[in-house]
Parts: C-alpha cells; structure tokens; sequence
C-alpha cells in the first residue's frame, strides 16, 4: 500500500450503517472502505450480514441508519441501476441470469451496444462476449441459452457480467463457490488486472486462502457487527477464523472410526445416454464413499438416475438388496435413500415456504394420521433439526427465502436427515458453506456414518474428499474410470484419474 | 487448504455442430405451425378448389387480420409474464365507439382508427398502470377490467346496433378493399407485425421484455425499469386492441356491444399454440401471428369441407390439441437428441 | 445420533412476541370476508328482502353450481394449474342427460355415466398436462372449445325440457328447517371435506409445494404428476356433477348451458385471493370470494340494478380486492421505514418460543 492511496478518500465506502428485516438485525453499525487498486475481503459466519451488506452497496438495500460514500460524498442510491451508472459492478451470491435469454443477452441486459436509430448492435454483443470469454479462458457459446447451464457456468456469466464494463469498483459475493481451481485461478490473475488498473476490489469467500492469496484487508462481521479490519499480511487463518466465529475451531474434517457393514446401496451398470455409462458401485454401512471428478463429469447426473429423478436407459439400483423401481423418487425414499441436491434454489428448497414446511415436506406422511398434517408435528420436526444443525433463523415460520446462503443449506440437510434414511447421497454438500459449519456438517456427516448410514458424497473440494472420504470414485466424462481407497487417495492419484490422465486401480473405462 | 480439481483447458471443439441443432429446436415451434398451416391449407385445397380461389384466398386472409393484430398485441404482454384478458372487451368498446363516432356522418377512416388507438390506449394504460404501480396479478386485475370494460360498453349501447348503411363508404372501404389480391386489412396487420417484431428484437427496450418474464428479479438487479416497461406493453396491447376494433368496424359494418365477447380466450390460445410461453421470456410474435392464422384457418376450412357446424367446435378444439401435443412431442423429441449427440461429441454432461 | 456438541436452540433466532399481528388483517382472504360481512350487513339493513330465508335460499342456490366448481379449481390454482375446460364440461354433462333421457334411460343410470365422461374428461386433461408436458391453461382452452363441441354434437340446438320432479324438487328445495339448499348444503360438506385437504393433510402440503417450485417438490419424492392427474379427475368430475345440477335446477337441458360460467368461477377463486401463479391462498378466501360475488350479484338485482352495471361492480370488485391490500401494504411499510431511518430501530423482541402456534395458514 502507498501513501498517497490512505490521502485519496476511498472509493466507495459505508459509514455507520444498519440494517434491519423485520426482527432480523443484519447489520449494526458497521462501516467499511474500499481503496483504489486495493483488494478487500469480507469475510463472516453464514448469516453474518456480508450478503446485506454487498446489497447496501450496490443500492439494492437502501440503509436503515448511516450512509454510503463515493469518493468521500455521501450518496443515496435508488437502485441497482444508480450503483452501475457509478461504476459499481456486482456479483450477487446466487446467479440472476435469465434462462431464455442468450449467454451474450444476459451480460449486456440494458447496456448493449448500439448502432443507428438506437438499434441494438447484435454482431456486436455477441463479438465482445467471445473476447470476455477468451480473457477469463473458457469457451461458452454466446448464443447458447443460459437456460441448463451448469452453476459454475452461470457464475461464469456472471463474471463476464461484472467485468464487461470498465468498473471502478468490483463486488464479488462468492464467485468462487462452483469453480474449479482453473477458473478461480483465471479468475484472480483477470481480478488483479483489473486492481493494478487502479479498480478497488470487494471480494467474499468462505475458502480462507482465496482471502489470502488475493486480498491485501479483510474486514470481519458477527452477527451483522463489525469485528475487524486489518491487513491480510501478519494474520493467519486461525485468527481469522477466530475472529469470524468467536471461538477456537475445532478439526475442519473430524472423521471418526467406523465399523464397515454390510451393502448398503449398490449400483450396476446404471446408463444415461449420452450423459453417463455403465457406472457400477457399491456404498456400506458405516462407509463415506466420495464421488469425485472435474464439474461437468457426469456426478450429480448419476445422483439423480439413482435417486429416481431423472430415468436411467438401463441398469440397476438396489437398496438393502431390494431393487429400485425406475424413476420413482418415492419409491427410493421409501426404500431409504436422501438426496441433498446441488442446486438448492431450485431443487433443494420451495422458497417461499417457511422453514417448518420445507423440512416437514419430505415426512409428509409422518406427521400425523391418516395423511393428516399435525402442526406441533411438523414444528417439533423443524425445531428439532434446527436446533442439531445450529440454524440461525427468526421464526420456523419464515420463509427460508430470507435465510442466508449457508443457513438454506442446513434446512436442506435437515430436511433431509429427518427422513431417517439408510443411505444419504449429497451433492457438494458443503458449497457456499463458513468453516464454522462445514467442520459441523462434516461431523454431523461422520457422526451419521458411525451411526450405520452409508453415504454417498459428491463434492469438488478436494480436501473435503481426502478428509472425509472411506474410498473416493473418480468419474470422467460420464465413466466411472477409478476406485481409490482412503489410503492410497492422494491430490496427485485423484486429480490423475479426473483428468483422464491415467486410469488408476479397479475399473478401466 | 482447499485446492479444487483442476480442469484442462476445455475442449472448444462441438460447439459449431450442437448449437446449429440449438437454433434449431428452438425454431421449432414457428416452423412446425408454419408446416401445419401450409398441411391444412393444401388439404383443404384438395378437396376444394374454391378454398384458394381469388376469394378464397382474399376471405383466409382477411378473417385472420384482426386476430393476429390482437394475438401480436398480446405476446408482448405475455412475453413479460402477464396477460391481458380484457382485449376482447376493448375491442368490443372501440367498434362500438367508433361506430358511434362515425354514425351517419362522412368522417374520415384515419379519424376512426385513431380513435379506436385512442380507446384502447385509455384502457391499456389502465390496465398496466394497476398491474406494474399497483403491483397486483395481471390475470385478476385484467379479468376485472373485462368485466369493467364490457359493462360500460353494454351499458353506453343499451342494445342498440349500428348498421353498415350509417357507416361512411371510406371506412367501409378500409375493411373491404385490397391492393393487388391483398386486403388493407392484412397489410396493415403485417405492418403492425413486422414492426412490433424488429421492436422486439433490435431494441433495447424490447429485449427487456423478454428479460423481464424471463426473471423479474434478475432484471431488476440488471437495472431494468421493470414497472415502466410493463406499462408500456399493456399500452402497446391495448393500442393494438382499439385499433382491431376500429377494424372491425371497417370490416364488418354492423357492430353490437356483443362484438369481440369471449375473443380473450381465442387470443390467449393463439399466442400460446404459436409458441409464446404463458410463463414469459419465451416466444417471438411471428410465432403468435402463425397461431392466429392456424386457429382462423381451421374455421375457415370446416366451412369449406362442409362440415356438419354442430361438429365444428368439437374438431375446431381436436386440432388445436393435436397441434400443441405433436409440437411437444417434436421439442422433447429434438432436446434429447440434442444431449446424445453433444455427449457424444466430447466432454461429458 | 449426537450432531451439534450443544443444541441452544436457534441462535440468532428470537421467536416474535405473542402479539396481535395487524398485518394478518391485511391479509386478502381476511380482507374479503370482512367486506362480505358488510355487504351482508349493509344488504341486510337496507333491503327488506335481502335477508329472508326465501332469498337466501334462493342466492345460495344460485352459485351452487359456481360453488361445486370451484373447490377442485382452488387446489389446482393452488397447484399452479388452472382447468378452463369446466364450464364446457358442464354444458357436456347437460346436453349428455338431455340427449339419454331422451332416450328413455333412467336417472340411476344417466348419472353414473354422465359422471364417468366427466372424470374421462379430467384425466384428457391431467393426461396432456403430465404425460405430455404441455401447460394447463394452453390445454384447457383446448378442451374448453373440445367438450363444447361435443356437447354440440350431443344434443345440436335443442332443449330437453321434461324431467321429473322427483329430481328436479332434489336440487330446488330447502334441507328441512332449513333456508339451505340441498345442493349447497352438499356443496357446504365439500368445502369442508376441501379445506380439510388442502389445509391440515399432506396433500395438501404438496399443492403448496407444487404450485410454488415443482423441481422441488419432486426432488422432495412428492408424486406431482399423480397428484396433478387426480386434481384434473376431479375437476372434471364435479364440473360434470354441476352439469346434472344445473340441468336439474333450471329443467333444461342444452349444449350452451353454462356458456362462459368457467370465467365467473376462476373471478371467484381468485378475488378470494388464490394466487393464479399457485403457491398460495386459503380455500376460505375461495369460499368468501364465491359468496361475495353471489350477494352482491343477488342484492343488486333486488335493488333494480341493471345486468350491465352488475357486471361492471364485480370488475371494480375484483379490481379493489387485490389493489387495497397492496395500498394498505405498502403505506404501512413505507412508514416503517421511514420511522427506521428516523433512527429508533425496533429492539429485539424477547425470545420466546411457541411450538405448535403458527401465525401462517398458507
Ligand atoms: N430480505 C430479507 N428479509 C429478511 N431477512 C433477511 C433478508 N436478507 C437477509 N436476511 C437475514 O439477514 C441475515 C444476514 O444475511 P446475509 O445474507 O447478509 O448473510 P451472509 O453473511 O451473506 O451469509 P452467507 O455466507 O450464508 O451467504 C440473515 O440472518 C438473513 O436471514
Ligand atoms: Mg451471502
């Protein structure tokens, strides 16, 4: 940092603001500055208000208490659109793409290029979209809908979004939750373009050393207080997560013994045409097996054909030795199998109803007689499993719209867990999710399968795999190309497999 | 601590191949109404020379002007995630007004048509007004001002009708008239047509529509003026709505208050057979005007083929089920070649 | 199964105080009873027959058939589907009893057929919504001009007129002691039996969860296209079953009976407040909404009101009763807010957790 950047006033900057909804204090009193050229991370618990705040900033939330400052001057923004037309671009945390639209329609929504009598230049747009893809290094189609595309696509739009037009300052609210290492990596070096051309950076993320490796300060809330700000550089991750939670943390991946039983699920030669092939496995009781691959390789489809969502064009899927009939979620739920999904907006969670219904929705027929619904049922459920997985929330009569990222995601763990299944299959089941509460959900996850429940993770973190993970398969493009004990499963033997680079012990494709 | 999987630089081949089948599912929908509109016209040709005869020809095109008017109003509604289900009613108003205006007097056609824009104008920003500033649902507040409208129209014609004979040659002329085999009428549908279709797609405007119905939410972060928009469709459908009946009256002659009843339904499901989403974001107003022309050109066929009239609803209804089911089919169909083939191209789902 | 080292509860998460909530009166369907309450009272004061058993009597029988529809169309509405088709299934179900007693079938056999075609024309309907993928509204206006025409083809342009009073004085008389009519006290039972569903049982949990994020409620293992196919079923069932009613009530039989009556049912279920986009309503807001509509439809032709002013007082209606709980809405919200920016953010209330009391219905 120079000295000249402290004399500047900041950018952009918060001053004293809080913000309420309903009974929910968000933020309280808490200020912020962001610098020119400078990179600075926000970082807090699920629920601590970092969301709030970026909304705050980028005038979606107008403050109940203090103001917002540009370049030193307080302004009032009206909405998103003011924010913009001060430079200001944003990632929101959940994509907000229109899924009609085209890739290169989505990034210049309002803002495309024009050309004679306001007409809109549309070689143009779909040209400038390519160059945006080449600088952040994937190939997505410009005229492709955005409809299907898979969550780190749609992230992907979104930063091409934020990058098409020359900000001045840069808000990012977990960009990096559905990337895979390449991206991030592009990601930052097109980021740190951008700082060293003098933009000021806001940056979120739940993985701590993406804070360190691209913020100079972070900035910590609790609860919707301010608790820090301070150079990145003299801090370690245990003070920041100290700072974050409050407390010391306990192991990040505690894996307990387990006694191995019998097969639980197992899996033969399940096929879905053209999206996987003759994937064959088995999970027991007891085991944590760890479904790994690049994004895009096939995962989360084989979930689903097991789970019954989706149909297989052939194979098998037995639970406890019985069969499963084909396409019948219920079926599979009966037999005792949970699906946490990956996409928790659209599939995990009805949004707009309450915390209670949505736990309450997969044991409909347990929560009374005679397809009756009792409420004190559903509510006991719901209080029940809030209360095992630590949810923060207002009222189990809220909408779980309004509960923060991670906070969502616990109510769909819960809402799983509460079926009491045999085997659990979870798909990235930690994403968007604070340290604090990946330790918990992880131990929750073991705790489980010391209890006898086989489980079937999903997930892209890969020291997530490592720590948790009994045996860990490996797919690439639609194949089950490796089977990898604990013992052996290294980054090195996993990412080979992932990559297709060599197929290690059991299966060959 | 956390390291992700890398990925290889991904492929960029398969992309030219799979996105030409893209286009083409979603063209789909335009093209196979297109196909069933020529299919029924050969057909019904065949077996009646008569139903292409200069006449012919000349009674297809002007029954369906007036419906795709109002089926081009309306997609721009739908596309935006709402509907107008009073445009009938505005239609049945803006005859009857305009016949009122032009009652034995030898007022001028365009004074007509603007009036009719006029009325339907009045009623559109009525309407778009309750729904974008009073943020209430589009199908509750429109069926309201159906019934709203169509009282006022019932209560102000009292009954009475007004005769082709009061109505002045020049506007008669407008309904009747035609330049080489085309009748004004369709001309100036396929006028509104073209020109509400390059809206859509050349501006910037327009193309928030579609982002609009497509996630509201989405395009009010994106900075969209989401309730000035709105408001802007509704007026743009109820301008077309007046204007349809201003035609109507030039069209027919005679106008009761009855005119154009019912009419919101037909509509509707010419815009949804021609492929606009009820559920917004999706659909073009060719599509809508394919539709119209499809739902006009099977009444007009059954006459023709001499159907008993008793059967004509029943296979009227048949066929526009038969057209909605085999588009389906052809879409679901297409998509999941689509995921074969592009799986089979390279890299995984 | 130990998960969390110490469960405390909800953390950050204070219940809301036992408190008289005001915003539950704005809540529509509330809002709609009350104004029946006054039309009702103002009816009942200012005309002098309004409030007699005859009259009564004779508006209740009037929706009667309005009424058996509309149940089933709240939980498809519910559900996010909408059935327009009804009203011509109904004209169906009458040319069809026309046409059979025409021919000399008894009434013990009409009905039981009449009743099947109208569940055969409910699962057309389901069949081309699940099955095929297509959207309800677009379907049904299909089968909307279909059974219409059947109807037509039934039964052409004639009236069967002579049934006999054994049936007919089933649909037109009192319950004894009573100033209910038989088909409403049915129509009553159904309403309960409805509320019942859609209220406290599982159902009707899924057609929450259907109509406002299928994905979800299919990925939560609900049947969505069984329900969905069952709740078309109905529907066709009752708008059938309506057909003998109103065939039975007016003694006429004809292919246009009911013509248009699917837009008066759909302007019930939605003034009492049943989101059209599904996810959301009460089947008590439908049952007010249907009530108001048929009072004021009766006291305004007690009161000499002209045919089309009737129909410009239901628009306004529908109109007011979504626009005045927006109003109401957003004055209040604007003056929270502005009272929070004044400064005096409101304390937290005091934890207290309250299992079992629910302030949402739906
Ligand atoms: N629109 C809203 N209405 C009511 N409460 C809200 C709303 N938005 C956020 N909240 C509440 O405010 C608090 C802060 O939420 P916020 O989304 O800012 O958290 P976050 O720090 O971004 O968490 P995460 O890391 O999970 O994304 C949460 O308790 C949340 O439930
Ligand atoms: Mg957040």
């Amino acid at each position: 940092m120079n000295k000249s950047d402290s004399v500047r006033p900041p950018v952009l900057a918060l001053r004293g603001v809080s913000k309420s909804f309903g009974a929910v204090r968000a933020l309280r009193d808490v200020s912020l500055e962001l610098h020119a050229g400078e990179a600075h991370a926000l970082a807090g618990e699920n629920g601590a208000g970092k969301s709030t705040l970026i909304k705050t900033l980028a005038g979606v939330h107008r403050p109940d208490v203090g103001e917002v400052l540009l370049n030193g001057e307080p302004v009032v923004f009206h909405g998103p659109k003011d924010a913009r037309d001060a430079g200001i671009a944003v990632i929101y945390q959940e994509p907000t793409l229109f899924p009609d639209l085209t890739i290169a329609e989505n990034i210049f929504m309002g803002r495309q290029p024009r050309r004679s009598l306001g007409r809109i230049d549309h070689r143009a747009v779909r040209r400038t979209t390519g160059e945006l893809m080449r600088r952040l290094g994937v190939s997505l189609d410009a005229d492709r809908l955005a409809r299907g595309l898979s969550i780190a696509d749609q992230q992907i739009v979104e930063i091409a979004k934020a990058l098409s037009f020359d900000a001045r300052v840069l808000i990012m609210d977990e960009p990096t939750a559905a990337l895979t290492g390449s991206e991030v990596a592009r990601l930052f070096s097109v980021v740190e373009a951008l700082r060293a051309e003098g933009a000021a950076v806001l940056f979120i993320s739940h993985r701590l050393e993406e804070i360190f490796s691209l913020c100079q300060r972070v900035t910590t809330l609790r609860d919707g207080r301010w608790i820090s700000s301070e150079p990145v550089a003299g801090l370690t991750e245990d003070d920041l997560v100290r700072r974050m939670v409050g407390r010391d943390l306990d192991e990040l991946y505690p894996k307990q013994q387990t006694t191995i039983g019998q097969v639980a699920l197992s899996v033969r030669r399940l096929t879905r045409e053209g999206v996987f092939r003759d994937v064959s496995f088995e999970v027991r009781r007891g085991e944590i097996v760890a479904l790994a691959g690049l994004v895009g390789a096939g995962r989360t489809e084989v979930a689903q054909a097991v789970f019954g969502v989706d149909r297989a064009d052939a194979g098998e899927v037995r639970v406890d030795g019985r069969a499963l009939p084909p396409a019948s979620p219920t079926a599979a739920m009966d037999a005792g199998l949970a699906l946490v999904p990956e996409d928790r907006r659209q599939r995990g969670l009805v949004m707009e109803m309450s915390i209670e219904r949505n736990i309450g929705l997969t044991g409909l027929g347990s929560l009374g007689r005679g397809g009756l619904v009792r409420r004190a049922l559903e509510r006991g459920r719901a209080a029940d499993w809030a209360a095992r997985l630590q949810l923060k929330y207002n009222r189990l009569s809220d909408s779980v719209e309004v509960l923060s990222g991670g906070n969502q995601q616990k109510v769909v763990l819960a809402k799983w867990l509460a079926t009491k299944p045999s085997v659990l299959i979870v798909d990235e089941p930690t994403r968007g999710i604070d340290v604090g509460t990946k330790a918990e959900v992880h131990r929750a996850l073991s705790a489980l399968a010391a209890d006898g429940l086989a489980v079937l993770m999903i997930s892209s973190d890969l020291p997530e795999v490592l720590g948790m993970a009994d045996r860990v398969l490996v797919m690439h493009e639609g194949l089950l190309v490796a089977e990898i004990p604990r013992s052996e499963a290294t980054e090195e033997s996993v990412m080979a497999a992932a990559t297709g680079r060599n197929t290690h012990s059991g299966r060959a494709a | 601590m956390t390291t992700t999987l890398q990925t290889p630089a991904p492929p960029g081949a398969s992309e030219r191949s799979s996105r030409s089948l893209v286009d083409t599912v979603f063209r789909a929908r335009e093209i196979s109404i297109a196909g069933a509109l020529v299919l029924l016209v050969l057909g019904t040709w065949l077996t009646n020379h008569r139903f292409l005869s200069e006449q012919g020809t000349k009674d297809l095109m002007l029954n369906a002007s007036i419906l795709v008017l109002l089926a081009v109003g309306q997609s721009v509604v739908v596309i935006t995630r709402n509907i107008d289900l009073s445009v009938g009613s505005v239609v049945g108003l803006s005859a009857f007004a305009c016949g009122t205006f032009v009652s034995d007097t030898d007022r001028n056609a365009v004074l007509v048509l603007l009036l009719g824009m006029g009325i339907g104008a009045v009623c559109g920003l009525v309407n778009g007004f309750l729904v974008s500033f009073g943020r209430v649902p589009a199908l509750v507040v429109t069926l309201g001002t159906l019934y709203i409208i169509q009282g006022i129209d019932h209560w102000w014609a009292h009954g009475e009708q007004i005769n082709a004979s009061e109505v002045p040659e020049g506007v008669l002329d407008l309904g009747s008239g035609s330049v080489i085999g085309l009748p004004y009428l369709s001309l100036i549908a396929a006028a509104v047509l073209v020109a509400v279709a390059y809206y859509l797609r050349s501006y910037r405007s327009g193309r928030e529509l579609y982002a609009i119905g497509s996630n509201p939410d989405a395009a009010r972060l994106a900075g969209v003026p989401i309730r000035r928009r709105v408001l802007t469709a509704y007026v743009l459908c109820g301008t077309i709505a007046g204007f349809a009946g201003a035609l109507w009256l030039a069209r027919f002659g005679t106008v009761v208050a009855d005119n154009a009843h019912g009419w919101e339904l037909t509509v509707v499901s010419a815009v949804v057979v021609g492929g606009v989403a009820i559920v917004g974001g999706v659909g073009t107003v060719w599509g809508a005007a394919l539709g119209a022309m499809l739902l006009t050109t099977i009444g007009s066929a059954l006459v023709v083929l001499k159907v008993d009239p008793f059967w004509e609803d029943a296979i009227t209804g048949a066929l526009l089920l038969a057209a909605i089911t085999a588009d389906r089919i052809v879409n679901v169909r297409m998509t999941r070649a689509l995921r074969k083939r592009s799986a089979r191209h390279g890299h995984g789902a | 199964m130990a998960m969390a080292p110490e469960p405390t509860g909800p953390a950050a998460g204070e219940a809301a105080p036992i408190a008289f909530e005001w915003s539950r009166l704005l809540r529509w369907d509330v809002a709609v009873g009350i104004l029946l309450v006054a039309v009702f009272a103002t009816g009942a004061g200012s005309t002098s027959d309004f409030a007699s058993s005859s009259n009564l009597s004779f508006a209740l029988n009037d929706i009667a058939e309005v009424g058996l529809i509309a149940l089933p169309m709240t939980l498809l509405v519910v559900a996010g589907q909408i059935d327009l088709s009804v009203a011509s299934m109904l004209g169906l179900a009458s040319s069809l009893v026309g046409q059979l007693w025409d021919a000399g079938w008894t009434f013990e056999t009409i009905v039981p057929v009449v009743l099947v075609v109208g569940v055969l024309g409910g699962l057309l309907n389901g069949w081309l919504v699940t099955s095929v993928g297509l959207p309800s509204l677009a379907v049904t206006i299909g089968t909307l001009t279909l059974f219409r025409g059947l109807a037509s083809v039934v039964l052409g342009t004639e009236a069967v007129t002579q049934f006999p009073a054994t049936y007919t004085d089933w649909v037109r008389e009192d319950v004894p002691g009573t100033f209910v009519p038989y088909p409403i006290a049915l129509f009553a039972v159904v309403a309960v039996v409805t509320a019942v569903v859609l209220h406290a049982t599982g159902v009707g949990r899924s057609l929450y969860a259907i109509g406002s994020q299928e994905d979800a409620a299919f990925f939560a293992g609900i049947r969505v296209r069984r329900i969905k196919l069952v709740l078309f079923a109905v529907s066709g069932l009752f708008a059938a079953f309506a057909g003998i009613v109103y065939t039975l009530r007016y003694g006429s039989a004809r292919a246009d009976n009911g013509l248009g009556l699917e837009m008066v049912v759909i302007a019930s279920v939605l003034l009492g407040g049943v989101d059209f986009n599904g996810g959301r309503g009460t089947l008590g807001g439908a049952v007010a909404g249907l009530l108001l509509i048929g009072i004021l439809k009766n006291l305004l032709t007690l009161n000499d009101v002209t045919n089309e002013v009737q129909v410009i007082v239901t628009g306004l209606l529908l109109v007011l009763s979504v626009l005045t709980p927006r109003l109401v809405e957003s004055v209040t919200t604007r003056r929270q807010s502005r009272a929070l920016r004044a400064g005096d953010a409101p304390t937290p209330p005091p934890p207290s957790p309250r299992p079992g009391l629910s302030t949402r219905t739906g």
